[in-house]
């Protein structure tokens, strides 16, 4: 796995205990920031189990009283304003202890969110644009949010499950130790049982959450794919395998939801069965006397109050679970090792001391590199040089390896191979940042954010007023097109610029790089999607942009690249000819038969 | 309440199972009622030391009950569930059949990582409407009724100060769950929705944002965006918070009053002493029916919220609709276009995007048509394809209006090459297949030989099955336009259109698919949208537009030699090119 590579989904392992205590070690460490929500989350709980005890006793001492006692009303009515209070506090208790849960998993939720989205962005781009842009933000959304039950329901009720029945067994043991026999003995079963079937279901959980992110991604591809589907006549067909999709995911889904509720099944029939075990023995006692009645409606009243966190532990737990698998997910991401670069950026730019010179010459030094799905290398020990302020073409056939060279001049990968220098001074070492800073580029497919045209020029040059956009607009031969469009550089541009055309899209992005008007240039393929009459036009514009700029261009029609100080010819990844037009025309090699396939068509 | 009516009208179909899981719902709840009821009975009446066998009924009724509820609450949690899923699947495929007429008209504007908010979040949110909207208030329905039944049995008054706690809790606080959550409910969801779609512009747009340094921009928004996510969840967690405290104090208060009334009874003489603990705990038990009410006002008005926005996509009329009546197209019709004028609805006034533009094209005639980026070329394809409604003029297939036949029917004579080839993220050869499932794999490699993809595909390691990549950017540009191309050669198809096939590609290439393309499809009809005057001399007739007309039509070989935009841009052609010879 190269460094910056997000593993393939298909490759994950899904299984692992060691990888479970350590994730319940990593998701309560994200709790552990939050130290103080978390104690006063629990101690309400806690505050609201005792004062049902409280509750219980008083109710059972008031019945007692009336029932068999013969008391009045009047009688028993300290007892009962005493419960009206109780009552009032329990409810108390529940609030502010739901307050500081929620709080908890909110903070934790963003913090984290914010995390990951960081790291996604510090990732090499030309690897997130493989996995899939659905699932990524998927799991930056919904895997995020699924922790939200995980920390404000599941963690404080691990602890109150604890506690409450603990604190139940205390008072009940000495009233009555048979009664406390029986709790005992019940209690721990549930866990147990809870622990086994939630055993088998987390593997059923992980491909739960698995199949969604899945059916997202395919979601999102169809739909944005739904136009060519329509083309191709196949839109129509895809329902059929929507509703495929859809059946996986419910039968997924029921799947793990059988057994969650079998669990559940297992809990409820444990906690019934011993209120009804303990109100047989307890009958059978006061029966023969061997009891008071109080204690017994007390035992019967808190019964229930025993059972119940354990029970609602069983409930959380597998919300809880769905949880667990969305984070593993996130801390895949997470673990993703930063790129050499991305770490140097990270550190202080005051290490860095050597400031760029305006106008850098940038030597390629037996470069090679591999895509990790191939075979073949892409770049095979390539050596070459851009001048300062020269114009050098890349050309060659496509696959030839002009792209990747130029993605380690964007600093999107670096290469496995060779050293890239810049006036001397290795690139590795330079901030991609600040690296960056001295860049426009001009990419084959530019990123058409979805607001106005402006706001997309600006990206280049944040600040920069309507005049500057418009000279760049006129340079860049757009601002014909946006002065016949009603609400001028304001138009919203569609998602992924469905509003613009090719050609449109082209010409924006070299308007960003006019604007930006930074030291180093690179070009690609750019006037691919222009007629010959516009290409003759932006050429000379670009003739004008390039001028005493250091400029990468890459090109595979030869009529660009004509004007080029340098002409470097690649073919598999190899350096095959360098040197002028003029001079590589003369040596009637690889250049010459490419210009003269050219000229013939 | 339109909106909850059509949304009943997906779940009601499936009614028998909604009267299994209600009854088995309330079947569960009475169960412990009667759990708690009985085994007070017995405490109670075991307390006056009575002979066993008096008590014997109490004790199997315990035992009973312990067992019933968790089968029945079993039983009921299968039934709902499996009638939720199904519900689920029915409503994804209803949406995307909806939206599947919209493509690509109606959609322009709406940006994809909404869509798939919208699509997938709200169906997803529309899996509580059965389970936890519609099911609970039945289930407290049923068990109100029964249990005030119960206690009426004892005593009226009884009764009616426990129903009325019931429904304090039932509809009262039910309402001002509503109330409060309404506005806050919808801020949660807009706000959702939108750091979703920002999350999506930046994960798609990366590149381009860290070479020009957008990224803390667009960090900075989506952290903005968070905390508003952030604000408006915390007012929903405080609403919720608020709601369970005041669930619980409610049914304190009614199962307090409950005692009380029953002391006052017991006191009186109205009611024996052995029951007061059993009307107790019965109450107790009983608000476990509504306690839930709460919450499933709060989930209704999220569904409803996600169920208004479906419909309102689901309801855009398509661009274009087949007229009834309209039938199949069969053979190799010819294409013929009369006086066709069409513009954009919101392109401004007097720049229409086509304007008097007529042609013919015979099966086995090659038509090439040029012109600069938005004179558009484009647009006649979005016609053809029946993407949008022209608005005079006519296309006419095998001599019929295209009025006459099905959308899908005129779309299945064509094969098309756009300008904005769309790969799916799969392998290679699930991006060939989408064209013809059919096809074999012979078709596929004489296509691919054709587009000259055959040597790159054997230079993969996994070779056909490689995948592609979001959006297809594994495979650099002219790969992946060889692609297209590959898939407009397997798409069985009487009249081929191209759309700028070799934009991406070099020169030598260009020329070489040229040259196979015009071979492999020389006895079909094809209409070739190009800016560059490459190939052109095979073309039995060249249509050079600009702004919408068609200023020149005829052959290569006469527009050079006469005086006009054709000439003009060969020259221009030429020129650059023999600059390059000197």
């Amino acid at each position: 796995m190269k460094n910056g590579e997000l593993v393939n989904l298909n490759q994950r392992n899904l299984s692992g205990k060691g990888y479970n205590i350590c994730m319940f070690r990593r998701l309560l460490k994200l709790a552990r920031s939050n130290r103080l929500a978390m104690i006063l989350t629990f101690l309400f709980g806690w505050l609201g189990g005792l004062a049902a005890i409280l509750q219980a006793w008083l109710l059972s001492r008031s019945i007692d009283g009336v029932f068999l006692g013969g008391l009045r009303l009047l009688d028993v009515s300290g007892l009962l304003k005493l419960m009206l209070v109780v009552i009032f506090l329990r409810a108390l208790t529940t609030w502010v202890s739901e307050r500081f849960a929620s709080s908890l998993a909110l903070r934790i939720k963003s913090d984290l969110r914010t995390r990951l989205v960081q790291h996604l962005a510090s990732l090499n781009p030309a690897y997130t644009q493989n996995q899939k842009t659905g699932e990524l933000t998927a799991t930056a959304m919904e895997g995020v949010e699924a922790l939200e039950a995980y920390f404000s329901q599941y963690l404080p009720q691990l602890a109150l499950a604890a506690f409450i029945p603990l604190t139940i067994l205390l008072l009940i043991f000495p009233l009555d130790p048979l009664t406390g026999l029986v709790f005992l003995l019940t209690a721990p079963l549930i866990p147990l049982f809870m622990w086994l079937i939630g055993k088998a279901a987390e593997i059923t959980t992980q491909k739960q959450w698995h199949s969604l992110i899945q059916l997202s991604a395919y979601l999102l591809d169809v739909i944005q794919g739904l136009t060519t589907l329509k083309l191709l006549g196949q839109s129509l067909h895809q329902s059929e395998r929507i509703q495929e999709a859809s059946d996986n995911y419910r039968d997924v889904t029921l799947r793990v939801l059988r057994i969650a509720f079998l669990s559940a099944l297992t809990l409820e029939l444990l906690s019934t069965l011993s209120t009804a075990i303990v109100a047989v023995e307890i009958g059978l006692r006061l029966l023969y006397a061997r009891m008071g009645f109080q204690q017994a409606l007390f035992i019967l009243v808190l019964a229930p109050e025993f059972y119940l966190p354990l029970r609602l532990l069983g409930l959380r737990f597998h919300s809880g679970m769905s949880g667990t698998s969305a984070a593993r997910r996130i801390f895949e991401i997470l673990d993703t090792p930063l790129s050499q670069a991305s770490i140097l950026t990270a550190q202080k730019l005051s290490a860095y001391n050597h400031p760029l010179k305006d106008r850098p010459g940038i030597h390629f030094e037996h470069i090679g590199y591999t895509y990790s799905a191939r075979n073949l290398p892409a770049i095979r020990d390539v050596s070459f040089e851009i001048p300062n302020g020269q114009v050098t073409a890349l050309v060659g056939s496509s696959g030839a390896g002009k792209s990747t060279l130029a993605a380690m001049l964007l600093r999107f990968i670096e290469p496995d191979q060779g050293t890239i220098r810049v006036d001397g001074q290795l690139m590795g070492t330079i901030p991609q940042a600040e690296w960056r800073q001295h860049l426009s580029w001009v990419p084959q497919l530019p990123s058409l954010f979805n607001t106005s045209l402006a706001e997309n020029l600006l990206l280049a040059k944040p600040g920069a007023s309507t005049t500057e956009l418009e000279t760049a607009c006129q340079k860049a031969d757009l601002l014909d097109f946006i002065q016949t469009l009603p609400m001028g550089l304001a138009t919203p541009i569609g998602e992924r610029g469905t509003r613009l055309s090719g050609g449109q899209a082209q010409r924006l992005a070299l308007a960003r790089a006019y604007l930006r008007d930074a030291p180093m240039l690179i070009l690609d393929e750019p006037t691919s999607s222009l007629d010959p009459l516009q290409e003759r036009v932006l050429l000379e514009c670009i003739h004008d942009l390039v001028y005493g700029r250091t400029t990468l261009l890459i090109a595979h029609r030869l009529n660009t690249v004509q004007q080029a100080s340098n002409i470097i010819v690649l073919d598999s990844g190899r350096v095959v000819e360098t040197g002028t037009h003029i001079s590589l025309m003369k040596s009637s090699g690889v250049y010459a038969s490419l210009v003269k396939a050219g000229a013939l068509t | 309440m339109k909106t909850l009516q059509r949304l009943l009208g997906f779940v009601l179909p499936a009614w028998r199972w909604l009267v299994l899981s209600v009854g088995l719902g309330s079947l569960t709840i009475a169960s412990s009622i009667a759990l708690l009821a009985t085994s007070a009975y017995l405490i109670s009446a075991a307390a006056l030391h009575p002979s066993i066998a008096e008590l014997q009924v109490a004790i199997v009724g315990v035992r009973f009950f312990g067992l019933s509820r968790g089968i029945f609450r079993y039983l009921e949690r299968l039934s709902s569930h499996e009638t939720t899923f199904r519900l689920l699947g029915r409503l994804r495929v209803w949406f995307y059949d909806a939206l599947e007429p919209l493509a690509p008209a109606g959609l322009g504007g709406e940006r994809s990582g909404d869509l798939l908010s919208r699509f997938l979040a709200d169906i997803e949110t529309l899996e509580n409407f059965y389970v936890r909207v519609l099911a609970p208030p039945l289930v407290a329905l049923v068990v109100v009724i029964g249990s005030g039944l119960f206690m009426a049995g004892f005593d009226v008054r009884l009764s009616s100060i426990f129903l009325v706690t019931l429904l304090l809790v039932g509809v009262g606080l039910t309402w001002v769950s509503l109330a409060l959550g309404r506005g806050p409910g919808q801020v949660l969801v807009e706000a959702k929705a939108n750091l979703q779609a920002d999350l999506v512009d930046t994960l798609q747009g990366l590149p381009d944002l860290l070479v020009y340094d957008g990224l803390p921009a667009h960090l900075e928004r989506i952290q903005n965006r968070q905390s508003v996510l952030q604000k408006a969840q915390h007012r929903m967690a405080g609403i919720s918070a608020m709601q369970s405290a005041s669930n619980q104090l409610l049914t304190g208060l009614g199962t307090w009053l409950v005692l009380v009334m029953g002391i006052l009874l017991v006191n009186s003489g109205q009611l024996s002493g052995v029951y007061l603990a059993v009307i107790v705990l019965a109450a107790m038990a009983s608000f476990e029916a509504v306690q839930g009410l709460p919450l499933a006002a709060q989930y209704l008005e999220s569904n409803l919220q996600a169920a208004g926005r479906l419909f309102t996509i689901a309801d855009t009329p398509p661009a274009v609709q087949d007229l009834p009546g309209s039938e199949t197209i069969i053979g190799t019709p010819d294409l013929s276009i009369k006086d066709l004028f069409f513009a954009y609805p919101e392109s401004p006034v007097n720049t229409p995007s086509l304007t008097d533009i007529q042609f013919d094209l015979p099966p086995g005639k090659h038509i090439a048509i040029l012109g600069e980026s938005g004179s558009g070329k484009s647009t006649l394809f979005q016609l053809l394809l029946r993407f949008w409604e022209m608005d005079t003029g006519q296309i006419m297939l095998g001599g019929r209006d295209v009025h006459q036949y099905t959308q899908e029917s005129v779309r299945n004579c064509f094969s098309v090459m756009p300008q904005n080839n769309y790969l799916f993220n799969t392998s290679l050869r699930e991006n060939l297949l989408v064209a013809n499932p059919f096809a074999d794999p012979q078709q596929i490699e004489q296509a691919l030989k054709t587009v000259c993809l055959d040597e790159f595909i054997t230079s993969l390691p996994l070779g056909l099955d490689t995948l592609v990549g979001q959006h297809g950017l594994q495979i650099s540009g002219g790969e992946r336009q060889r692609l297209g191309l590959a898939r407009l050669l397997l798409k069985p198809a009487s009249i081929y259109l191209l759309d700028e096939p070799t934009a991406q590609m070099d020169t030598r290439l260009e020329g070489h698919i040229i040259g196979n393309l015009q071979t492999a499809l020389e006895s079909y009809s094809l209409l070739w949208i190009t800016q560059r005057l490459v190939g052109l001399e095979w073309m039995d007739e060249i249509l050079v537009m600009q702004a919408g007309r068609i200023l020149q039509r005829g052959r290569h070989a006469d527009l050079i030699q006469t005086d006009g935009l054709y000439q003009r841009m060969w020259e221009a052609q030429t020129g650059l090119d023999a600059l390059q010879e000197s």
